[in-house]
C-alpha cells in the first residue's frame, strides 16, 4: 500500500519543495534550480504511473511479446518534458546573464531597486 | 480540408526554421516579406478554412493513426469554426506585428523573425491541439517563444528583468497545468480530450478530477492573465517592444480564455458540478475587470496603462466564458476578437510614441504629440473601442456579454462590464489627450494599426460575422459533436442564435460606457485628486511592482484558493 502511493506521495514534496525554494529565493540561478525542482515532480509522477508491478522496460527487441512491460506512453511523455525543461532552464540562464551584466546583482528583491525608473 | 490542418503549424515552423539557420545570409528585406508572406499566408489558409467549419468540424489524425477499439496512441488536430477563428487572429496579428517591426525594429537580426513564427505555430498548434499533452507542449512552446521576444532586447535591463519574471511565473503554471494532464492520464489511460471526455463521463467526479481541472485552469488561467496569477503581465508588457506586447495581449490571453473554455466543454462539462465552476470563473472574471480597470485609471506609463487595460478586458471575456454556456463562450471568443483589434493598434501607437520620443510617459510627453494626427487618431479610437462604442471591435462582444448576463439574471455583473470599458477606455483618452492635445509621419509603421482598427470594425458590424460566430459558439459548445468528429460516427448539426447587438438596451448601455469613459478622462486631466483614491491606486500599483519571488507566492496562493473550492 505504501509503495503504491509513495511516487504521488513523492513528486508532490519534490514539487512543494521547489515551490518553496521559488518562494524565499535570494538568487536567479538558485530561483531557476528550484524552478527544475517543481519540474521534476512531474517526470516522478509520469513514471509513477506508468509504472506496472513485474514490468519491464517497453523495448520488444529483446523480450518476448507476452512479456509484461511498463506504460510506453509515460516516458515518451517525460522525454518531452525534460525537452521542454531544457529550452526552458537555457533560456532563464541566459537572461541572468544579461540581467547580471546590466545590474551588478541576480538577487531578485534588489533587481528593481537597481533599475532606472 | 482537414489535411489543412497540419500545415498551419508546420509551415510557420518550418518557415521559423529557415529563417533561423539562414537569416544571417539574408538581406534583412527578404526575411521580412517571408515572414509577414507566411503570416499573411497562414491568415488566408486559417480563413479558408473558417468558412468551411461554420458549423462543422474537421479533424485530422496526424500519420493516420487513428484510435482502434476505442485506444488511441496518435495525435488529433480538431478545427471548429472558433479554433480557426483564432488562429486567424494569431495570424493577422503577427502579420501586423511583422509590418510594423520592419522600420520599429530595423536592429535586429531575422532571429526576431523565427521566433514570432514559432509563437504563431505554436499557438496554432495549441488551438487545433485534440490532445491534451500536445496542448501542452504547445502552450510551453508559445510560452519560450514569447519570453525570447519579451527579453529580446538585451541592452535594457527592466526588458530582461521582465522577460526572467514572465518565464519563471509562466512557466510554473505550465507545469501545474502538466501535472493536471498527468492525473487524467492515470484515471483514464487517455491524452486525446475527446476520450478523456468520454471516460470521464462514465464515472462520478471524485477529488482527483476536481484536482486536475483545477491545475489545468491554473495553467490556463496565468496565460489569460487572472488575479491572482496575472503579475507577470505588467511588468512585461511595460518593458517588452511594442508589437511583442501586440502578440501577448492580442493571442497569448485569449489562448488562455479558449484552453478554459475547450477544456470545460470537452471534458467536465457534466462531469463536475457547474454550481462551483460557475461562480469560481465568474467570480475571479470579474473581479480581474474591475482590479484591472481601476490600475488603468491614474497610471502614467502609457504601455504599463494598456498592459492593466489587458487586464481587465481578458477577465470581462473569462466572465463570458465562466457562465458556462453556448451565449456566453460565443460572447466572450468575439470579445477577444475584438480586444485584439483594439489593443494590438493602441499598442503600436505606443511604440510610435517610443520610437519618436525615447518615452511612452504621457506626462513627460504632454502635448508633444500634436504633429502625429494619424497616431492620435489611433489612441482616440482604441479608447473608445475599449469602452465600447457602437460598430468598433469590442461592441459585438460586449454587447452579447450584456444580453447574456440579463438572460441568465446576472444583470447586476453588466455592471462590471460597463465600468471595465469606462475605466480602461477613460484612461487610454485622458492619456491621449495629454500627449496629443496638452498645453500646446509615421505611414508603414501606422498602416497595421489602423488596419486592424477597420478590421475590428467590421467584424463588429457585418452581420454574417455575428452569425457565424453564434454558430461556431453552437458547435464549439457541442461536446458529442466533437466526440463524433474525432472518433468517428454522425454528429446532429446545431445552429446558434445570435441576437444582434443593435437593440436599445445594447446602444444605451454603449453609450453610457462611452459617456462614463469622457467623463474618467475629463476627471483625470483635470478633476480634484481624491488623496484616499490616491493612495489605494499607489498601494495597488506597488503591489504589482512585486519581485518574482512574490509573483510566485501569489500565483500557488490562487492556485490553491482554485483547487481548495472545486474539491469542496
Amino acid at each position: 500500500m505504501i509503495m503504491h502511493w509513495l511516487p504521488y506521495v513523492a513528486a508532490a514534496w519534490i514539487f512543494l519543495m521547489g515551490c518553496y525554494g521559488l518562494v524565499t529565493t535570494r538568487n536567479l540561478i538558485h530561483a531557476i534550480v528550484c524552478l527544475g525542482v517543481a519540474q521534476s515532480s512531474t517526470y516522478v509522477l509520469l513514471l509513477g504511473i506508468g509504472w506496472t508491478r513485474g514490468g519491464t522496460a517497453p523495448v520488444y527487441s529483446d523480450i518476448g511479446p507476452h512479456r509484461r512491460v511498463a506504460d510506453p506512453v509515460v516516458q515518451a511523455l517525460t522525454l518531452t518534458d525534460v525537452v521542454v525543461g531544457a529550452a526552458v532552464t537555457a533560456l532563464l540562464l541566459a537572461l541572468t546573464v544579461q540581467i547580471a551584466t546590466r545590474l551588478g546583482t541576480i538577487d531578485p528583491g534588489r533587481l528593481r531597486s537597481e533599475e532606472p525608473e | 480540408m482537414s489535411q489543412l490542418l497540419p500545415l498551419l503549424v508546420v509551415v510557420p515552423l518550418a518557415v521559423a526554421a529557415l529563417l533561423a539557420g539562414l537569416g544571417h545570409l539574408l538581406p534583412r528585406p527578404v526575411a521580412d516579406a517571408g515572414a509577414i508572406a507566411t503570416a499573411a499566408g497562414c491568415a488566408v489558409a486559417s480563413g479558408w478554412l473558417a468558412v468551411g467549419t461554420r458549423d462543422q468540424r474537421a479533424a485530422a489524425w496526424i500519420g493516420d493513426w487513428r484510435p482502434r477499439h476505442g485506444e488511441s496512441v496518435g495525435i488529433a488536430l480538431v478545427a471548429d469554426g472558433w479554433s480557426v477563428a483564432l488562429v486567424l487572429l494569431t495570424a493577422v496579428v503577427v502579420a501586423a506585428g511583422l509590418v510594423f517591426s520592419w522600420r520599429y525594429l530595423e536592429e535586429t537580426s531575422a532571429t526576431y523573425h523565427a521566433l514570432t513564427l514559432v509563437f504563431l505555430g505554436s499557438v496554432s498548434g495549441f488551438l487545433l491541439a485534440g490532445d491534451l499533452f500536445d496542448a501542452f507542449v504547445w502552450l510551453e512552446l508559445s510560452g519560450v517563444a514569447a519570453y525570447a521576444l519579451a527579453g529580446m532586447r538585451v541592452e535594457e535591463a527592466e526588458s530582461v528583468h521582465a522577460a526572467l519574471e514572465f518565464a519563471v511565473v509562466n512557466t510554473l503554471g505550465g507545469s501545474c497545468a502538466l501535472v493536471g494532464v498527468t492525473l487524467l492520464y492515470a484515471r483514464t489511460g487517455e491524452l486525446n480530450l475527446a476520450l478523456v471526455g468520454q471516460r470521464l463521463h462514465a464515472h462520478p467526479a471524485d477529488p482527483l478530477v476536481a484536482l486536475a481541472f483545477a491545475l489545468l485552469l491554473v495553467g490556463a488561467l496565468v496565460k489569460a492573465a487572472v488575479v491572482p496569477l496575472h503579475f507577470w503581465t505588467a511588468d512585461t508588457e511595460a518593458a517588452a517592444p511594442s508589437p511583442v506586447c501586440g502578440l501577448l495581449s492580442g493571442a497569448m490571453v485569449a489562448m488562455g480564455g479558449y484552453a478554459v473554455a475547450r477544456w470545460w466543454w470537452v471534458g467536465f462539462d457534466g462531469v463536475l458540478s457547474r454550481h462551483l465552476v460557475e461562480p469560481l470563473l465568474v467570480g475571479l472574471g470579474a473581479l480581474t475587470a474591475l482590479l484591472g480597470a481601476v490600475l488603468c485609471v491614474q497610471q502614467r506609463h502609457i504601455k504599463r496603462l494598456l498592459a492593466y487595460s489587458t487586464i481587465s478586458h481578458s477577465g470581462v471575456a473569462l466572465l463570458g466564458v465562466g457562465l458556462l454556456d453556448e451565449h456566453g463562450f460565443g460572447a466572450a471568443a468575439a470579445y477577444l476578437v475584438g480586444h485584439a483589434c483594439v489593443k494590438v493598434p493602441l499598442f503600436l501607437a505606443s511604440g510610435v510614441l517610443l520610437n519618436r520620443f525615447g518615452s511612452v510617459d504621457a506626462h513627460d510627453l504632454a502635448g508633444r504629440g500634436r504633429g502625429l494626427p494619424a497616431t492620435a487618431a489611433v489612441f482616440a479610437f482604441g479608447g473608445l473601442g475599449l469602452a465600447g462604442i457602437p460598430a468598433l471591435g469590442l461592441w459585438w462582444g460586449k454587447a452579447a456579454l450584456e444580453h447574456t448576463l440579463g438572460v441568465d439574471h446576472l444583470s447586476w455583473l453588466v455592471a462590471v462590464v460597463v465600468a471595465a470599458g469606462a475605466l480602461t477606455g477613460g484612461a487610454v483618452l485622458a492619456a491621449a489627450a495629454r500627449v496629443f492635445l496638452g498645453r500646446t509621419a509615421a505611414g508603414l509603421m501606422l498602416a497595421p494599426a489602423v488596419v486592424l482598427l477597420a478590421l475590428g470594425t467590421a467584424v463588429a458590424v457585418v452581420p454574417w460575422v455575428g452569425g457565424y460566430g453564434a454558430d461556431a459558439a453552437a458547435v464549439f459548445t457541442d461536446r458529442r459533436g466533437y466526440v463524433a468528429a474525432v472518433l468517428g460516427g454522425a454528429a446532429a448539426p446545431v445552429r446558434g442564435y445570435e441576437p444582434s447587438p443593435w437593440t436599445v438596451s445594447g446602444l444605451l448601455l454603449a453609450a453610457l460606457a462611452v459617456a462614463l469613459a469622457v467623463l474618467v478622462a475629463a476627471w483625470s486631466l483635470w478633476g480634484p485628486r481624491i488623496r484616499a483614491l490616491v493612495t489605494v491606486g499607489h498601494g495597488l500599483h506597488r503591489i504589482h511592482r512585486a519581485p518574482m519571488p512574490e509573483q510566485v507566492g501569489w500565483l500557488l496562493a490562487g492556485a490553491g484558493v482554485i483547487a481548495v473550492w472545486l474539491a469542496r
